[in-house]
């Protein structure tokens, strides 16, 4: 086996964090290494937490690992924020509300940067969920970059889906319910101390009302303080009660094909898009290319077909 | 292979200054850097250990209080103590000029002070850090 392979299976944080960015990179050592990690994943709970943005998720994660750590399993928390698609850089500052976690050895935080994903998600995480269970975390947190219409791509890897909303947003909840009611195994309304929590957790209970009413699991809707740490034992059960339902039918599986399904798409994008603007000989075909449809003498469709031509051949 | 240059600016101590800090940070992103930023009041553990979850390529330290020989040298001390010798350390902030020298010694790469061109920081980080 493959050396930071072994020590991240031995839980040793700076292999763990050094293949992260492998893959997070591309580079040639990531992929040797997971597959050597693959067979020892499939353990861990995925929760994926997402929703309107200063709803409180950082805060709420901090809570729930708090909780979680109480019951001795070890967490594993994947911050998402965008990369500006300016510049390429990105300000990861998830962190921040999770420092007090900084010193828990059975903790472990990354920040990602969404590196020209859509969706809400990076790249890369579908590896860095592989590398955190292989090495031995019970839960795996994910935090998305948050919410608008678009941004439902985490119900591809977690079990679980938490989406969070707070008080006050009014009409905007019918605005997203559209991608959202989707995505949801559990609404949290947090910074419930404040006004009109009441008529938000009502406008939503009736969305779910319509949504669930020829389901056998009905999508719980509970209020929290995140800051205070109110209801974030009401919510851990109902995590754990929700990855029971899952276990106890078919949903499960259903869960995972899925997330092996995205991540055999994701690598297969990635690989194609590299062999296809990074290599050399392809670079400068699509610069000419450009070229050409720029100056009508091809059009894109046509261009298109030069360059999958000689790979789909 | 997309290697991104990854840094940490963290806030030790008892400081509640960090305009510096977040334009500091800023300029970085807009360099097409990583920048991970932990808040105020930061132990020299919580920043180690933060900067090996991250595997960051750099730590920026930033102190107004006038505590940097103790503070910044904490870090230093506590990456050499577990054997991370890949990681860049620069410094900002308040520093007197006759420290400087002292903390070069003590692994701080580089100090910038007030006035510091956000260039001059970007420049330095993409010279030493390997890609």
């Amino acid at each position: 086996m493959n050396e930071i392979a072994a020590n991240v299976l031995k839980e040793d944080p700076r292999s763990i964090a050094r293949l992260i960015s492998y893959a997070e990179n591309g580079s040639i050592y990531a992929s040797k290494a997971m597959k050597d990690i693959h067979p020892f994943t499939g353990k861990a709970h995925v929760i994926g937490i997402t929703g309107v943005m200063g709803g409180g998720k950082s805060t709420l994660i901090c809570e729930i690992t708090r909780e979680f750590r109480k019951k001795g399993k070890k967490v594993g928390i994947i911050a998402i924020d965008p990369t500006s698609p300016f510049s390429g850089g990105a300000l990861l500052g998830d962190r921040v509300r999770m420092m007090e976690l900084a010193m828990d050895k059975g903790v472990f935080i990354r920040s990602m940067g969404t590196r020209g994903m859509l969706g809400g998600l990076a790249s890369a995480v579908y590896d860095v969920v592989e590398i955190l269970d292989a090495s031995g975390k019970d839960i795996i947190i994910i935090e998305t970059v948050g919410v608008g219409q678009a941004e439902v791509d985490i119900i591809k890897i977690a079990d679980t889906t938490l989406v969070v909303l707070v008080p006050g947003l009014g009409d905007s909840v019918q605005t997203i319910k559209a991608g959202v009611m989707e995505i949801a195994d559990i609404f949290i309304i947090n910074k419930a101390d404040r006004p009109d929590v009441n008529q938000t957790v009502a406008e939503v209970e009736s969305l779910v009302d319509i949504e669930c009413s020829n389901k056998e699991r009905r999508i719980p809707v509970l209020k929290t303080i995140a800051k205070n740490g109110d209801g974030i034992k009401d919510l851990i059960r109902e995590i754990e009660l929700h990855n029971k339902y899952l276990k106890s039918n078919k949903e499960f599986d259903r869960k995972r094909r899925k997330r092996y399904e995205a991540e055999l798409v994701e690598i297969i994008r990635k690989r194609l898009m590299n062999f296809i603007f990074d290599e050399s000989i392809f670079k400068d075909k699509v610069e000419l290319l450009i070229d050409q449809i720029y100056k009508k003498e091809i059009d894109p469709y046509s261009a298109a077909d030069k360059i999958l031509g000689k790979i789909l051949k | 292979m997309n290697k991104k240059i990854r840094i940490l600016i963290a806030k030790p101590g008892l400081d509640g200054h960090d305009r510096g800090a977040k334009i500091v940070a800023r300029a970085l992103r807009n360099a097409g850097m990583e920048v991970i930023y932990t808040g105020l009041h930061q132990t020299a553990e919580m920043i180690v250990e933060t900067a090996i979850q991250e595997d960051v390529d750099v730590i920026g330290l930033s102190l107004l209080s006038g505590a940097h020989m103790t503070l910044f040298t904490d870090v230093t001390k506590l990456l050499k103590e577990k054997n991370i010798e890949d990681i860049i350390v620069l410094g900002g902030g308040i520093i007197p000029k006759q420290d400087v020298p002292k903390l070069k010694k003590e692994g701080i790469s580089r100090v910038f002070g007030p006035g510091t061109h956000t260039e001059d920081i970007i420049e330095f980080i993409n010279k030493n850090v390997k890609t």
